[in-house]
């Protein structure tokens, strides 16, 4: 089954085109890492299936519907969750808090302007418990911005987490890292269970290559090789495009 | 040890009218309770939604006008109130609507433009606002049969909508709904990434906020038994904005402080120097330097700095 699809996206901003007829399929439960040089449209192509963007032309698909036009704030209930690259957090809020968001986010008590959030105990044991999914429940009271980049990077997975997403992009999940956090943080992603579908986005192919099943290299825009690990990396095309060769 | 502060700051502001000293001291008590629900409706958006409205002065006079007139025309207390606070959120919603296309200063423009148009008919629509001369309002409202025609009784009443205001704020601002909201100020891409609807969310925000303008607004038509253009003058959403700001926005008792000042300046202090403008914008002036957060979280600041030698985390600020 297929669980995210684009199908011909495009956009351009002014004479910039910076997704091009960008098709691709991932089935459910793969890991997919989308690559390519800074400027082909990686981040683009995540925001135009957030529907943070509204694309040009084209079409994306969440388990065969058609989502297109469906709110950005509404995809989320669907099932679709990311991270993103230039950390997007709440720095004025603990950990917890932050978290609690992700949670608040797809619960109808959102709307609730009569209880006070911190009494509710649901909640607030779900948000603890993803962030002991990423090794962080024991610092859940601090506030945001006392705690080490690294920390915060394993909050945005987290935050997503939380939601329990069908699909997740993650946006550059290593950038920033040192070495042995990368690999901390590449254990982390592959407890990830099977039923949530992930979509990477890695600059860093030495790491995202050992996480990926399926490649897609953007360049310009476009898809320029897609295939699994091994065809992607022995492709001419790709040493040309992105590792220089 | 917070709780009994409370207690006596409650005890201190139920028993005012017999320690204060007069009548005169009275009003603007009740002058000050009624520019801090005012501030504190202001807040919401403000503060707590990131979102600077001028034009909240409209919504503060479409109550009070709304009020005065329809008692003018023979309608009951209890009618004109509910109505007068029905057509303030029916304006809230509009206003929401129509500003809510922007954010930060487009947002900020275009709640000027509405408040000004607001003023504009008070002032020039005279067959049905009196223009200049306003609405006089022949008497103050009896709740269950209490009359509120005296300084204290008329106190005591706004004391007690003061009570529910705070009450309100303090619930919303720990609410989900509340949190929401903040989230929406700080980071509006993540919570739409979220599920959240962030335009709806500040749109009942919008229509919170005027609502409390509303009642706000009322019982300044109550205090003077009169509403005039100068009610929705802009100089009016500037000062409760004023309030806010140098009370400390996002802040529950940080309006309430900035409103006390204003009011305080205004009519104790201008009773002294003729120049209280001057005097009042060099407070502003000096507090913008020396904590630019407002009043109340600033002094927070200064005096955890001074006796633990330590600034606080922005967390512990920012609350």
């Amino acid at each position: 089954m297929i669980a995210l699809e684009a199908r011909a996206l495009s956009k351009s901003f002014g004479g910039l085109c910076v997704s091009a007829d960008v098709s691709f399929a991932v089935e459910a439960g793969e890991r997919r890492l989308i690559i390519g040089p800074n400027g082909a449209g990686k981040t683009t192509l995540f925001n135009l299936i957030t529907g943070e963007l509204k694309p040009d032309g084209g079409s994306v698909h969440l388990f065969g519907r058609d989502i297109t036009a469906v709110a950005a704030y509404r995809r989320a209930h669907l099932g679709l969750a990311r991270t993103y690259q230039i950390i997007t957090l709440f720095p004025r809020d603990t950990l917890l808090r932050n978290v609690t968001l992700g949670i608040l986010g797809l619960s109808p008590l959102r709307w609730n302007p009569m209880v006070r959030l911190a009494s509710q105990s649901v909640v607030l044991a779900e948000a603890r418990a993803a962030l002991a999914l990423v090794g962080l429940d024991h610092r859940g009271d601090r506030p945001l911005t006392e705690t080490a980049y690294g920390e915060r990077r394993r909050v945005e997975i987290a935050m997503a987490l939380a939601q329990r997403p069908k699909v997740l992009l993650l946006d550059e999940p290593f950038a920033g890292l040192s070495i042995p956090e990368r690999r901390e943080m590449l254990d982390l992603l592959l407890r990830i269970p099977r039923a949530t579908t992930i979509v990477m986005i890695e600059h860093d192919m030495d790491v995202a290559l050992d996480f990926a099943e399926r490649i897609t290299l953007l360049h310009f825009g476009e898809v320029i090789v897609e295939g699994t690990r091994a065809e992607v990396v022995n492709d001419l095309r790709t040493r040309k495009v992105y590792l220089g060769g | 040890m917070k709780r009994t502060a409370l207690v006596l700051v409650i005890l201190a502001l139920v028993t005012l009218p017999y320690w204060i000293g007069g009548s005169y001291y009275i009003n603007i008590a009740s002058q000050i309770l009624i520019w801090a629900i005012f501030a504190l409706g202001l807040n919401v958006l403000v503060g707590y939604g990131g979102l600077v409205s001028l034009g909240h002065a409209g919504l503060f006079g479409v109550a009070g006008y709304a009020a005065a007139w329809l008692v003018a025309a023979g309608a009951s207390q209890l009618a004109a109130g509910v109505g007068a606070l029905a057509l303030t959120l029916l304006t809230s919603a509009l206003f929401a609507v129509l500003a809510l296309r922007a954010t930060g200063i487009g947002f900020l423009m275009i709640t000027l433009a509405l408040g000004q148009i607001l003023w504009g008919i008070a002032y020039r629509w005279i067959s049905l606002t009196n223009g200049d001369n306003g609405i006089n309002l022949s008497a103050r409202p009896m709740p269950l049969g209490w009359s509120l025609a005296k300084p204290g009784a008329f106190y005591i009443a706004t004391l007690v909508v003061f009570g529910l205001a705070v009450a309100a704020m303090a619930r919303f601002a720990a609410s989900p709904l509340g949190t929401s909201l903040r989230g929406s100020r700080d980071q509006p891409r993540r919570m739409t990434a979220l599920g959240y609807d962030v335009w709806l969310i500040r749109f009942l925000a919008f229509v919170f906020s005027g609502f409390w303008t509303g009642i706000a607004g009322l019982l300044f038509c109550y205090y003077n038994q009169f509403v005039s253009p100068h009610l929705l003058a802009l100089s009016s959403s500037a000062e409760v904005l004023l309030m806010v700001i140098s009370g400390g926005s996002g802040t529950l008792l940080g309006p309430v402080v900035g409103a006390a000042l204003v009011v305080v300046m205004k009519t104790v202090a201008s009773g002294y120097i003729e120049r209280w403008n001057l005097v009042l914008g060099a407070i502003f002036v000096a507090i913008i330097v020396l904590m630019p957060e407002g009043l109340v979280p600033g002094s927070w600041r200064l005096w955890h700095q001074a006796w633990h030698r330590r600034g606080p985390s922005a967390a512990e600020v920012s609350r």
